[in-house]
Parts: C-alpha cells; sequence; structure tokens
C-alpha cells in the first residue's frame, strides 16, 4: 500500500521538494508597481476588489523593488526611463519575473519613434506578455495566472 | 481699442526699425520682431506701467525647415488684470540658431529656453544654465526639428519576422 491512500489517517503529505517551494513562490507573489502610463489604471483596478488580485496572494504591490519578485512593466518605456527600469530590475532579489503589460511594454505599440524602447525585452528578460492596449484586468489576471504555470514547471535545474 | 490694439501701437511708435509683421489671426494678435531686438521689446512690454505683461505664460518654437529662416521662437505673454494675451515671435536663421537669453526679464524663461535648446538645438547666449531638459543628457541630435530622423523601426510581420528577430537587441540575465 502507498503512502498517499493512508493520507487522512497520517496527516503527512508527500511531495517533492520543487512543488512545495513552486507552491509558495505561486501564492505569495509580490509585484512591483511600474506603472509607465494608462495601462497603470488597468493595473491598479486588478488590484481592487472586483478582480481582486489578493485571490492569488499578491496582496499589495510593494513600492520598493527590494521587497518584490514579479515586475509588472505597465506602460510605454521611454528611452530615458530604461535605464531606470534596468536598475530596479537588478535591484529586485533572485528569483524574479517580469511581465511586459501592454502592446507598448510588449513591441513598442503605437509609438514606433525615437523616444520609446521598442519592447521591453531590450532591456530586461520578459517572461509573460500581455496584449491589449490597455489590456483589461481579466487579461493582466490571465497573465499572472500564466506566470503561475510556468514558475510551477520550474525545476531544480532552473535555479542552479 | 483693445488691450491688443494699444500694445502694437505702443511697439510701432517705440521700436519702429525691429518690428517685421503684426499677424491678426482669430482675433488674436502677434508680433513679428527681429532677433535683435526681442529682448528690449519684452522688457518693454513687462516693466510698461501701461501695457504690464508681467507673466511668460509660454516660450516655445517650431521648425519651418526647408525654409529660412527656420527656426521661429514665441513669447506667449499675458497680462493678468484684464486679462489680455500678446504674442512676440521671432524668426532665426538656421546657419548660426542663437538668441539672446530672456531669463534676465522672465525668470520662468530659464526651463522654457532649455526645453527649446533640447528640441531644436537653439542656443541662448547668456543663459545661466543651458542643459538638456527632457531628453537623455548625451543624447545626440535635436528631436523636434524637422530634419531629424524619426527613429522607425520596421515593424515585424510573417513575412520579414525572422530578419528582423535576428537584429533585435534583447536583453541578457
Amino acid at each position: 500500500m502507498g503512502l498517499e491512500q493512508k493520507l487522512g489517517n497520517m496527516g503527512v503529505v508527500t511531495t517533492t521538494l520543487e512543488t512545495a517551494i513552486n507552491w509558495g513562490r505561486t501564492n505569495a507573489m509580490w509585484p512591483m508597481l511600474f506603472g509607465l502610463a494608462c495601462c497603470a489604471i488597468e493595473m491598479i483596478s486588478t488590484v481592487m476588489p472586483q478582480n481582486d488580485l489578493s485571490r492569488f496572494g499578491m496582496e499589495l504591490m510593494r513600492a520598493s523593488p527590494r521587497q518584490s519578485d514579479l515586475m509588472i512593466v505597465a506602460g510605454r518605456v521611454s528611452r530615458k526611463m530604461a535605464p531606470v527600469l534596468r536598475r530596479l530590475y537588478d535591484q529586485m532579489p533572485d528569483p524574479k519575473w517580469v511581465i511586459a503589460m501592454g502592446d507598448c511594454a510588449s513591441c513598442g505599440g503605437i509609438f514606433n519613434n525615437y523616444a520609446i524602447v521598442q519592447g521591453v525585452d531590450e532591456v530586461v528578460p520578459v517572461d509573460v506578455y500581455v496584449a491589449g492596449c490597455p489590456p483589461r484586468p481579466e487579461a493582466l489576471l490571465y497573465g499572472i495566472l500564466t506566470l503561475h504555470e510556468k514558475v510551477k514547471r520550474e525545476t531544480m535545474k532552473d535555479w542552479a | 481699442m483693445t488691450h491688443a490694439e494699444k500694445t502694437v501701437a505702443a511697439l510701432k511708435e517705440k521700436f519702429g526699425d525691429v518690428i517685421e509683421q503684426v499677424i491678426h489671426f482669430r482675433g488674436e494678435t502677434s508680433v513679428g520682431v527681429r532677433p535683435e531686438g526681442v529682448i528690449e521689446v519684452l522688457r518693454f512690454l513687462k516693466e510698461s506701467p501701461d501695457l504690464r505683461y508681467t507673466f511668460l505664460a509660454n516660450l516655445t518654437a517650431f521648425d519651418d525647415w526647408p525654409e529660412e529662416p527656420r527656426f521661429n521662437v514665441i513669447y506667449q505673454l499675458r497680462e493678468m488684470s484684464l486679462p489680455a494675451d500678446f504674442r512676440v515671435q521671432v524668426r532665426v536663421h538656421g546657419d548660426a540658431p542663437e538668441l539672446p537669453t530672456a531669463t534676465g526679464v522672465y525668470l520662468n524663461a530659464n526651463w522654457h529656453e532649455r526645453e527649446v535648446y533640447d528640441m531644436f538645438g537653439l542656443t541662448f547666449t547668456g543663459h545661466p544654465d543651458l542643459r538638456r531638459i527632457l531628453m537623455p543628457s548625451d543624447w545626440q541630435g535635436h528631436p523636434l526639428r524637422k530634419d531629424y530622423p524619426l527613429g522607425y523601426e520596421e515593424v515585424e510581420f510573417t513575412f520579414n519576422f525572422k530578419e528582423i528577430e535576428k537584429k533585435k537587441p534583447y536583453a541578457k540575465e
């Protein structure tokens, strides 16, 4: 008889270390607010009660990079802002993830000119792109849940 | 006689040779002034007890390239008690884009002139702190000039996806 079938009696759950760690990481992910433009409004309303991001363990946005592990780049990044973005990313402790929210952060959007970085992936490595101009809160939520799926698939080999 | 008409009459009487033209458009009055006389005109408009244009509402410019003189610097003045608006316009040649600074007359011209310098490359002689204000300090060129390249990046479609993807500067970890 396997151990699993006795769970009810024993009060013990067996799992792998990776699953336990990833479970913890996905359910206590602390996003850093990086609102740069109109997408920030949608990001704010994602946290508000109607969509309620805290259902997924993201109680509040941190304004400090040292306390956060998820950077949501919401809005267009100008060339002057790009070094700041990279610096804040470098200040975040590992493990860290980036969501490019909206068309401007993903690929430059409608701003195809000298002043705007054509996609934030030129500055920081991006995990999930959320399309939309701006994306609705549901789209951002879906992007975050997609990131959760990605985090859950991480193995010890990736961390090394 | 409106306040603007009074202003134009006073300017013509005092600075007849410096005034290039008077433009009336949709109830607004502008006066074109030669570059060498602009500071005296502004000082007169501000300090004359009859005119009292004590507030520099805006200082900006536009580019008429390829026509010469290509730069037009615009001083938007306001008389606060009536209130009344008045515009002083200066055309600057592209060979030597230089103007005397207006910071001695209006203190708030400081940042406005820095913006015009940043965007158009006009040098304001005598300015206390002429640095870039909007663009990064190591930026090359002046973006609002009409002959400045737009910095356009080619848009990715299915047919050219691979060749653009090769050139795209992705960030490393």
